[in-house]
């Protein structure tokens, strides 16, 4: 149920951005987090990765949240271990970045997003 | 096809139980999930700790994940229990083609839902860790394995991987306590797998978590040849066999041999088998060997020991047993030619089954890789006897003191089965000196029940062979020494001549025979030229008696003759005193005269 919620809103997220790409050229950040149930790690992490986003990537990233605990035979589809795991699919190369994102420098370098880049 | 092969070798192994003392205590107090490895289950007492994880640890190469694919395959084929692979450093594909060459259908198990393998993939250089995560995902997947096969089994390899993936140390080790909980409360008995680390049995200390049993696997070299050892360095709750045991891998899979001896309390059977030769069977108190001794051959080089052991193997097979050759110094198509020079065809037997050549070379492996070989085909094959050609030729693959160690343990293993054991032993001249012909550089004499010894007689410029029995438990058995005759139809065994010049044998046997033949030819000439002799002595005196007898005839014909002239005379002379005396007119007196005549007459017809 709440996964589904999330995806929607990421759907949305993802159908605003399409609009922004329309006229820009700039690549659009595919990014997908894996849960497991909601746990606090897990709410964490969606909303720390929701407010970088925002802060670095505003208008042009999706996010995709995929609830293992509903599906767990994506994780074993998708390699996941940790949880919660991001995963940027796009732009490439394609990077893991586990753990909740409260580590604000390591995220963006893991997103390879230097702040230079801002 | 793994259990068609594997079950007969369990039935008979417990006699070889390491550790009596598990079976009472412990087999209650503790479940366990027998492995179906061969031989491990009997230094465990049972197996391993049901519904708990076990670490096995060794260096590269030690076999570690075979020993948990096997545990998984053998609990889906042969106990009806599923299991879950989780693999960290192979893929499932790789690990299928890896275990495929030891018999294990890996995919046609996943297919039948016997087996789940997953995959898990920890790539450092993808991963970058921001702040606080769990190894969830690890545990729905190995949760979601476990539920799709119903796993009873969960193997984990290596887990260490993780280690190398994630850099909060100590975040990992909470997960990994976690989890080792989450397998214990699944009910799984657990292989985790671990590389060997410095100082410690695992490189991250994973003894540290499972606590419940943890097996070494150890691959050593000694003296350019290796041999893998197991041992159980901890087991909770039970007794287990302490010792390092040897194991092998092959085509078949892991056999750990239980070294323990099993003592002198096996039965014994009165039953006698034909050695294959009438004569040597005559020498052996008239039946040959008993079923279930061990027989040494012992002798220099080119005695016959493997002819012997050819015609033991012939005739073992002739009686529809099977027999199991060890050749360690010939081909079997070599040993095939060579005994069809002396007449035996040991050819079809093999053809038929009932005869299974197995050579190679002594240095090929260790001691302990022997014995576990011999016992696996002892316990596939099952048969009535056992033949090693030679059990000198081991000690160059060890030390004697384990050549003795190894022999006398697979000697104890054969007896237990009651298989009969022929060995052949090389004595080396050099070192057995002059003396000590009946002593054996492996020390195994004292186990042996049969000894038969084949020597050389180098006597006249030429060597012949020489048999005699040194030893024969429980039966009455020659003590000649016999010729030994290796002749185109087989072995023969001659009586050696002994007489006034010594023991002789080969061509001066032969010379002695037929100076012998000659003499006797020369004596029934001898007496027959005096039966002839007396023959003539005989009629020659015959025909003297009859002359004798004729004179005699005539003799007494003249003598009756006379007498009857005398008579004659007589009567005519009394006839005449008669009328004379009538014509005188005499007195009765005269009377008398003719009385006394008459009386005379009467005496003489009386004569």
């Amino acid at each position: 149920m709440n996964g589904k919620r999330l995806e929607m809103s990421a759907d949305k997220k993802a159908n605003g951005n399409g609009k922004t790409n329309g006229n820009a050229a700039e690549p659009v950040w595919e990014l997908r987090l894996y849960t497991a149930g909601q746990t606090p790690k897990s709410l964490a992490a969606l909303a720390n990765l929701k407010r970088l986003c925002e802060e670095n990537l505003k208008g042009k990233y999706k996010i995709e949240v995929i609830d293992l605990m509903a599906n767990p035979r994506l994780a074993k589809e998708h390699q996941i271990v940790a949880i919660p795991t991001l995963v940027k699919k796009l732009p490439s190369p394609l990077r893991q970045i586990i753990g909740d994102l409260s580590d604000r420098e390591k995220a963006l370098v893991g997103l390879q997003l230097t702040p230079a880049d801002r | 096809m793994l259990s068609g092969n594997f079950r007969p070798a369990t039935t008979p192994m417990p006699k070889l139980e390491a550790v009596p003392r598990t079976k009472s205590a412990s087999f209650r107090a503790l479940p366990k999930t027998a492995t179906g490895i061969d031989g491990l289950d009997q230094i465990t007492g049972g197996g391993l700790p049901k519904g708990r994880p076990t670490l096995v640890c060794g260096g590269a190469g030690c076999g570690k994940t075979l020993f948990a694919m096997e545990f998984l395959v053998r609990g889906a084929t042969q106990f009806n229990e599923p299991g879950a692979f989780i693999t960290f450093e192979e893929t499932g594909e790789e690990l299928a083609a890896n275990v495929r060459s030891l018999g294990f259908d890996l995919d046609a198990m996943i297919a039948g839902n016997r087996i789940a393998v997953d995959h898990v993939r920890v790539e450092p250089s993808e991963i970058a860790e921001t702040g606080d995560f769990d190894l969830e995902g690890l545990f729905l997947r190995l949760g979601l394995a476990i539920d799709s096969v119903g796993a009873k089994r969960v193997v984990l390899d290596t887990i260490e991987s993780l280690f190398a993936g994630f850099t909060n140390q100590a975040l990992l080790r909470a997960e990994l306590r976690r989890l080792f909980r989450f397998l214990k409360d699944k009910g799984v008995t657990a292989v985790i797998t671990g590389e060997r680390g410095d100082g410690q049995l695992t490189r991250q200390g994973l003894e540290e978590y499972v606590s419940d049993c943890v097996i070494l696997l150890d691959h050593r070299v000694n003296d350019q040849i290796s041999t893998r050892r197991l041992r159980i360095v901890k087991y909770r709750g039970t007794s287990h066999g302490t010792n390092e045991y040897p194991f092998i891998i092959d085509e078949k899979g892991m056999s750990v041999l239980p070294i323990t001896s099993l003592g002198l309390t096996h039965d014994v059977s009165s039953e006698r088998i034909s050695s294959g030769i009438p004569r040597l069977d005559t020498m052996l108190g008239g039946n040959g060997f008993f079923r279930g001794s061990s027989i040494l051959v012992s002798g220099t080089a080119g005695t016959g020991k493997t002819s012997l052991a050819a015609h033991f193997a012939a005739e073992t097979c002739r009686r529809g047993e099977r027999c199991l050759y060890l050749a360690f110094e010939e081909s079997p198509s070599q040993l095939f030619r060579n005994m069809r020079s002396i007449g035996l065809e040991l050819e079809p037997y093999a053809k038929k089954g009932l005869l299974r050549m197995h050579a190679s070379r002594p240095t090929l492996y260790g001691l302990e890789m022997h014995l576990v070989q011999i016992h696996k085909m002892v316990s596939e094959l099952d048969p009535a006897v056992v033949i090693i050609d030679p059990i000198s030729n081991f000690v160059s693959g060890g030390t004697s003191r384990d050549t003795q160690s190894m022999l006398l343990r697979l000697i104890d293993f054969l007896k237990a089965r009651q298989v009969t054991a022929f060995f052949t032993h090389l004595t080396s001249g050099a070192t057995s000196g002059g003396t000590s012909w009946e002593g054996t550089d492996v020390g195994v004499s004292s186990l042996i029940d049969t000894w038969l010894l084949v020597r050389d007689i180098e006597l006249a410029g030429e060597r012949n062979r020489g048999l005699y029995v040194l030893k024969s438990r429980g039966m009455p058995h020659s003590n000649q020494i016999r010729e030994f005759v290796i002749t185109p139809r087989g072995i023969d065994l001659q009586d050696v001549y002994i007489g006034a010049e010594g023991v002789l044998t080969g061509s001066m046997r032969a010379a002695q025979e037929a100076r012998e033949k000659a003499q006797a030819l020369a004596r029934r000439q001898e007496e027959a030229r005096r039966l002839r002799e007396v023959d003539a002595k005989r009629a020659a005196l015959e025909a003297q008696v009859a002359a004798l007898q004729a004179e005699m005839k005539a003799l007494s014909e003249e003598g009756k003759l006379l007498a009857e002239q005398d008579q004659a005379r007589e009567d005519v002379l009394s006839e005449q005193r008669d009328a004379t005396a009538r014509r005188r007119g005499a007195d009765p007196e005269s009377a008398g005269v003719r009385n006394d005549g008459n009386e005379r007459k009467k005496a003489r017809n009386e004569r």
